[in-house]
């Protein structure tokens, strides 16, 4: 049932021979053969690299490729990770050697196509958003909200005290406390009520002169949308804290509601979620980080400008408050103009019907499996919903079995044990991108693992047994590290 | 075009499981009061075809590496990408896969990780690598956290011969943490440390953004007699002819990964270098790749010492990278393993020879000279008559891309350019190179 081919291959360094090569590199072709190394500073012995043919490694890699599950090999509701399909003219547009064959240091008259691109991105997503103005030096998410944070702290330092805490749902995606440590604050957690949501009361209680701000995810991890918004900024704003918008569930709302009118003064975008730039098995991201107008001359520097009398575009270096720059060039632009060919394509009604469909098809896929995944919270979510594995534990079964059996039936597996808050959590996100018939065979496939939880739970127990290796050891790969390979080792 | 595969009767079906009477009605739980109320304002949709004329007549508004001859360096560097690497890297089984929390469906990019790991420990002569972070800057502020944290310390020593905009985003990161920078000179092209006491660590650049070979040995010497760590950002790409920095007493080896078969992309997406000795093991940020078995015995891969990471450890994490560079260092893993060890020396030996000869060249233009005596690798640095912002500006309306200038990095050095060849540069080129030179500064 599995796409996946189902044998490990020996690492490429098994494919070794001595002599063997792929490469063809041009001779020098001038006098002299790298006269200026010093004998003191050459290598004494060459890297161990591998030594193969093309064609030994052109079948490695494609044997390693077929190992993968991908959202081009089958449905990926991995929640909070917004797998959507990613368009393929994306990747044309990407490939333009207009966009992938610019050096970074190039002047401004022969970038005018790459700084219109930004500029015009800059007021798209502040559109989205609500916001201002925007970044794009972030390459991910997490260096998003560290660049947010930068900015809350310029912000609050402008004003005389940086203040000391940072307040957090306990329901938020762990990089949100790794975040207010690196920017020198500290962590108050904040609980959820009975609801789900963030407690208003909680927050009111805590705030004060000392808080720098909240971070808070809205439609939250649990798909649920913080109806009390207004209300929590008020309450932060009224001590002259911030309100940042953790935008990894952006896929709900677009066209529908957006953070600046909810009241938030910064949000981070992941355009390898929302705006559908594939993910690379890990990256590469981009994660552009929106203000409102009183935090934008905090922003890093350079910012992409547009001349109104000549018409051209230019970087503005004259930024004296910035907060200084947060990537060594431009941040990722490739990923940005793939995500702007998927915005221009969409329009304002493709988005809009983005997260209509979005939260149509999480609902669906919801409502299919209630009856043997309750949610938490019952009612309707966004985008997104989180069940629990919780009955099934009587059978001695948990979510992590549910997941790997998944992935026997055909399917990658919702994200399991997020958020914290929820026993034996499965967090679904099917995206917009899913069918009404991939979703039924989804819900039929998790449907018919409930009834063999009860039945035969050893199924799960076994499960995976059609990808090419069975449940791996983590305890044992955090013991006995082995985190490269050696002659002599078993990989 | 949005990619939405629902028909009516689909929505209408899914409706009525959901007992809802309208799509409107899934949102009830969004205050009226905040919505939007009305369609953003963005341009309409456009068909495929729309789309990408609108994307190559912006693209068309560039002048890149493919018009123009490319000798410029500073961290971004015009090496030939074979077809293999584009071929097999961007596969969509390893572009469109998310990070692999489900190992048994991600074995092809931990295969390829574990290998990019094992071959940047061969190339930079350390221990251990992560599976990427987001760029050279981003590595180098990792390092500096590792090296504070280890150290206890918070001085931090930066070569002034380190890429200046690397420097910006260290010193970025570094103020909210209460880190203060110092700056190492290189008047003559290679850092003197100056008095090392009490450093976290000393920064220095292999070979540095001069292009110049520093003398790591001796920096390492003096930074472990104070206590401190040498961190080291090296050119993966020289790794055939120069010395690995590990065999010279690195603590930690940071790098730009673009030069090992990626795109220059305007900069980025590029590829985070971060290897490091094993006694730092726990201190490493973002992902690392690591063998085990599975429950049959079986060899395979997963994410390991997850305990370090943001969602186990939050706010005591090291660091709070999650997603990373995975598909760069394919891309780089591929590359590798195309060049090959024979490969990596005579790219290295072409690279060091037509630069030299570069050099030679352009230094016997009237009025141009090198700025520095020491030795260099694949770049250099050209004092002219004119200012270097002036001449790279001129040199690209001739047809050739050179630079950057150094005005940013001192005041010093207003009349210098940096100029890099890489093995695509042949002797033709680099000769009209020079050509175009003598006239543009006549």
């Amino acid at each position: 049932m599995s796409a996946v081919e189902k044998v490990v291959p020996p690492s490429i360094f098994e494919k070794s021979i001595d002599g063997r090569r792929a490469s063809t590199v041009p001779a020098p072709g001038v006098n002299g053969t790298g006269a200026s190394i010093p004998e003191s500073a050459r290598r004494k012995s060459p890297p161990r690299l591998p030594e193969v043919s093309e064609i030994d490694l052109v079948r490695h890699y494609t044997r390693l490729s077929r190992m993968n599950w991908a959202i081009d090999v089958g449905a990926y509701p991995l929640g909070s990770c917004s797998m959507k399909y990613n368009p393929k003219i994306n990747e044309t547009a990407a490939s333009l050697p207009g966009i992938r064959a610019m050096h970074p240091w190039q002047i401004e008259q022969d970038t005018q196509g790459a700084l219109a691109l930004l500029f015009e991105m800059e007021q798209h997503l502040a559109e989205v958003t609500g916001m201002s103005r925007v970044t794009f030096q972030p390459a991910a998410g997490a260096q998003g909200e560290l660049t947010g944070l930068l900015l809350m702290r310029a912000f609050h330092t402008a004003n005389g005290d940086p203040r000391k805490t940072v307040l957090i749902p306990d329901s938020a995606h762990g990089t949100n406390p790794a975040t207010v440590r690196l920017a020198g604050y500290k962590v108050k957690q904040i609980p959820s009520d009975e609801r789900g949501l963030v407690d208003l009361k909680a927050v009111e209680a805590a705030v004060d002169e000392d808080v720098a701000g909240l971070m808070i995810t809205n439609p939250n991890t649990l798909g649920l949308f913080e109806a009390d918004i207004e209300k929590v900024a008020a309450s932060l704003h009224s001590v002259g804290a911030l309100l940042y918008y953790d935008g990894a569930n952006l896929n709900a709302i677009m066209g529908v509601v957006r953070p600046g009118d909810m009241g938030f003064d910064v949000v981070h975008l992941n355009l390898h979620k929302t705006f559908s730039t594939p993910h690379g098995g890990g990256g590469p991201g981009s994660g552009p980080v929106a203000v409102s107008k009183r935090l934008e001359k905090y922003l890093p520097a350079p910012m992409p400008a547009l001349d109104d009398k000549t018409g051209k575009y230019y970087w503005d270096n004259d930024r004296p408050d910035s907060i200084g720059r947060i990537h060594g060039f431009h941040g990722n632009f490739a990923v940005v103009a793939r995500a702007y060919t998927y915005l221009r394509a969409l329009g304002a009604d493709g988005l809009h019907k983005v997260s209509e469909r979005a939260v149509l098809n999480a609902n669906y896929l919801r409502k299919r499996v209630e009856a043997e995944y309750p949610t938490a919270h019952p009612g309707l979510c966004m985008h997104e919903f989180v069940a629990t594995a919780k009955p099934f534990k009587k059978y001695g079964v948990k979510g992590m079995d549910v997941a790997k059996r998944l992935i026997d039936l055909g399917f990658h597996p919702p994200t399991v044990y997020f958020p914290l808050v929820v026993e034996e959590a499965l967090m679904a996100e099917p995206t917009e991108t899913e069918s009404k018939q991939e979703l039924d065979l989804l819900a039929e496939a998790m449907l018919q693992i409930a009834g063999e939880a009860k039945e035969s739970p050893e199924v799960l127990h076994e499960a995976p047994l059609t990808t090419p290796v069975g449940r791996l050891d983590e305890a044992r790969a955090a013991r006995h590290l082995q985190l490269k390979w050696e002659p002599d080792s078993a990989r | 075009m949005d990619y939405t595969p629902h028909t009516q009767q689909d929505v209408d079906e899914m409706l009525q499981v959901i007992g809802v009477d309208s799509v409107d009605a899934l949102f009830d739980p969004i205050p009226k009061g905040l919505r939007l109320g009305r369609p953003l304002d963005i341009p309409a949709p456009m068909t495929e075809s729309e789309v990408i004329t609108l994307l190559s007549d912006l693209a068309g508004r560039n002048n890149g590496t493919e018009s123009l001859r490319c000798f410029a360096g500073g961290g971004a560097y015009d090496h030939y990408i074979p077809a293999p690497v584009r071929a097999l890297a961007f596969r969509s089984e390893f572009a469109t896969s998310y990070t692999p929390y489900q190992p048994e469906l991600s074995q092809g990019v931990l295969g390829a990780l574990y290998e990019y790991q094992t071959m940047i420990c061969e190339l930079t002569g350390m221990e251990v690598s992560n599976a990427s972070l987001y760029d050279g800057a981003s590595a180098l502020v990792e390092a500096v956290n590792l090296a504070t944290a280890q150290t206890g310390r918070s001085r931090v020593i930066i070569s002034e011969a380190i890429n200046p905009n690397y420097r910006a985003v260290i010193e970025t990161f570094g103020r909210a943490l209460g880190y203060e920078f110092v700056t190492a000179k290189a008047s003559g092209g290679i850092t003197e440390w100056g008095d090392v006491t009490d450093a976290a660590c000393l920064i220095a650049g292999q070979p540095n953004f001069f292009g110049c070979i520093e003398d790591l040995k001796q920096a390492a010497d003096r930074i472990h007699g104070a206590g401190g760590l040498l961190i080291v950002h090296y050119d993966p790409l020289a790794a055939g002819v120069i010395e690995a920095p590990g065999v010279l007493g690195a603590d930690v080896v940071t790098g730009e990964g673009q030069c090992l078969g990626n795109d220059l992309n305007f900069g980025g997406p590029y590829l985070g270098i971060f290897a490091t000795k094993m006694e730092f093991v726990r201190r490493v940020p973002g992902r690392i790749c690591g063998a085990t078995l599975d429950v049959h015995g079986k060899p395979g891969f997963v994410l390991t010492l997850q305990a370090r990471e943001q969602h186990i450890r939050r706010e005591k994490a090291n660091s709070n990278v999650c997603t990373n560079q995975t598909l760069m260092a394919v891309v780089a893993t591929v590359y590798m393993s195309w060049l090959g060890p024979r490969g990596l020396e005579e790219l290295g030996e072409t690279c060091a020879a037509r630069t030299a000869h570069a050099a030679q060249l352009l230094a016997s233009v009237p009025g141009c000279s090198l700025k520095f005596d020491a030795p260099f690798f694949k770049e250099f640095v050209l004092q002219l008559p004119i200012k270097g912002a002036d001449a790279v500006k001129a040199l690209s309306a001739k047809g050739f891309l050179a630079g950057p200038s150094l005005e940013s990095v001192s005041p010093d050095l207003t009349d210098c350019i940096v100029v890099a060849v890489t093995e695509k540069r042949s002797p033709e080129e680099i000769e009209g190179l020079a050509k175009a030179l003598a006239e543009v500064v006549a």
